[in-house]
């Protein structure tokens, strides 16, 4: 070995060693897991193939679990990129008090995810169910957390809330790297601002909008701690994300083995939507 | 050039930043009501400020422990992200045209597409044979966790720091290791901002690695605590927002200070 290489060499082996450990090595026994019927605490097991994939498939929970996270994910990542692309385009208009209202407006994302579920829990149950009383609208007299058809509006109402927050900022940033001078050019050839918009900035924001999109759809699809706080996976089953069902099934529920070859799919799924997205991102960025 | 302000666009970026603080003037006007209050009017600012929901907070969830092992958790990854992923980072960037190295490059960014439900069954074991159910045991996973990301961060980074200097060192006789304490370390302070901004909000606020290795009461951190408390929040609203509250006004306070700084270094995260 080269002798000049050896620190080099010793600074990364301490972390290899610990990443290894404590992530490589964990989701290798996952995989090995899924193919026993361990049940988390017992000591024997048997090797039982790919009956647990096969059962996945059956289950109706698995499947309502993906079906509610995705229609989740899908929803809370077009909200969150439209509500912060305008406020983003709101705040690099010509307003006072930029600063002051972009600090404001970053405010949810460094507060916790668990705390913010619970805050909104209860407006939920107390405090909008107060105005639809008071106002005599029927939908909103009614706690949206308690409905099986609609409590997971709730639940994007809360991720939408916090999750603008970050992208804003992003596609902010993005904004200011437009030059001025590009709109004064467009709108002495008489471009109006709906063509201003696509033809302009949307293109040139480009990349903010591939990270924006990957991040939001990735947070969303992995959605734990806004569950806990505000449904707990009910009424019924009908708000449990894949998260929330490997967590109570694998750790509540004896369901070890089962719950470990659910999360080897659940990985290999969003593994292959973030490198999907971020592949047909760049080729439409490389477009323009 | 000075140009008009847009009125309307004020007017409606004012009117969603109340969409923003709705719910932050609720938890802390019910945080300080009594349930008689609240019956008279929830959305009201309380007639008197009834402190005790504070102190009473405190007592059930023995607040103060809660927050001294957050703030020990926190302090102690931001320090040891920052010393370890960038000298990690260091070898790497320094040493790409090396297989090893690039390899390792690849191996580290890879997982930033592993969920952590993926790893989370079997970490519980693994946590539990090593006797790492507690706070230093907190501190390491969530510094190996970050690698992934700030290592993708540094090496970009350190790629854009040109090797001039390092080799003048080398000439003066620096070891590689004063070479990276002395000129590299402090040569990336943007980007050790930004690093250490984003660990510290995300490992204050994280919930689900605390619920599923901590076991011991006494290790407790604020989030977990809001939850194992919730039970017995549930018939109390306003002892349970004083206790949100108080867990979450120390990363307000500090926003309150840094916000430029912190708004600034996330960017610069998103988009190295």
């Amino acid at each position: 070995m080269n002798k000049r290489l050896t620190p080099y060499y010793l600074m990364t082996i301490p972390a290899v060693v610990l990443f290894f450990v404590f992530l490589t090595l964990p989701a290798l026994q996952g995989v090995y897991y899924s193919f026993t019927n361990w049940n988390g605490f017992g000591d024997n097991f048997d090797f039982i193939g790919f009956k647990n994939y096969v059962n996945l498939f059956k289950d109706g929970n698995v499947g309502h679990a993906y079906w509610f996270t995705f229609k989740f994910a899908v929803v809370v990542t077009i909200l969150i990129n439209i509500f912060s692309l305008l406020i983003a385009m709101g705040l690099n208009a010509k307003i006072k008090a930029r600063n002051f209202f972009r600090g404001i407006y970053f405010l949810p994302n460094i507060l916790s995810v668990l705390i913010v579920g619970y805050i909104f829990n209860y407006m939920f149950s107390n405090v909008f169910t107060i105005w639809g009383k008071n106002l005599g609208i029927d939908w909103l007299s009614t706690n949206i957390l308690g409905s099986e058809q609609h409590a997971w509006i709730g639940v994007v109402i809360v991720a939408v809330w916090q999750g603008i927050a970050y992208n804003t900022i992003l596609y902010l940033a993005g904004l200011q790297t437009i030059s001025r001078t590009l709109y004064e050019a467009s709108s002495l050839d008489g471009a109006n601002r709906w063509q201003e918009f696509w033809k302009i900035t949307f293109p040139l924001i480009a990349p903010f909008f591939t990270i924006n999109m990957v991040l939001a759809m990735k947070n969303s699809l992995m959605v734990f701690d806004q569950i806990i706080a505000l449904t707990n996976g009910g009424p019924g089953r009908a708000t449990q994300s894949i998260s929330h069902l490997i967590y109570t099934g694998g750790f509540e529920g004896g369901e070890f083995a089962y719950q470990s070859a659910n999360s080897v799919i659940y990985f290999i799924l969003i593994a292959t939507i973030s490198v999907v997205q971020i592949r047909f991102l760049q080729r439409r960025e490389g477009d323009v | 050039m000075r140009t008009k302000t847009n009125w309307v666009v004020m007017l409606l970026i004012t009117l969603g930043t109340i969409l923003i603080l709705f719910p932050l003037y609720m938890t802390i006007t019910i945080a300080l009501k009594t349930p008689e209050d609240m019956l008279s009017s929830v959305f009201g600012l309380p007639r008197e400020l009834h402190f005790e929901n504070f102190t009473n907070a405190i007592q059930m969830t023995n607040f103060f422990n809660a927050l001294g092992n957050s703030a020990m958790v926190t302090t102690a990854t931001v320090v040891l992200t920052l010393l370890t992923n960038s000298l990690v980072a260091y070898a790497i960037a320094r040493n790409m045209n090396r297989k090893f190295f690039k390899g390792l490059y690849f191996y580290f960014i890879s997982a930033m597409f592993i969920p952590f439900p993926i790893i989370m069954l079997p970490l519980v074991k693994l946590t539990a044979g090593l006797h790492m159910t507690n706070l230093v045991g907190l501190t390491i996973l969530h510094t190996v966790y970050a690698l992934a990301f700030n290592v993708f961060v540094y090496v970009g980074y350190i790629k854009s720091i040109p090797v001039a200097l390092e080799e003048a060192a080398r000439v003066d006789g620096t070891s590689t290791w004063g070479t990276f304490w002395r000129i590299i370390f402090p040569m990336m302070a943007p980007m050790n901002a930004t690093v250490g901004i984003l660990i510290c909000l995300s490992t204050y606020n994280d919930f689900l690695l605390p619920l599923i290795i901590i076991s011991d009461t006494s290790s407790y951190t604020l989030p977990l605590v809001q939850y194992i408390f919730q039970g017995q929040f549930n018939t109390d609203f306003n002892l349970a927002f004083a206790s949100y509250l108080m867990a979450m006004l120390p990363m307000i306070i500090i926003y309150l200070f840094a916000q430029k700084w912190i708004i600034n270094g996330i960017t610069q995260g998103a988009v190295k």
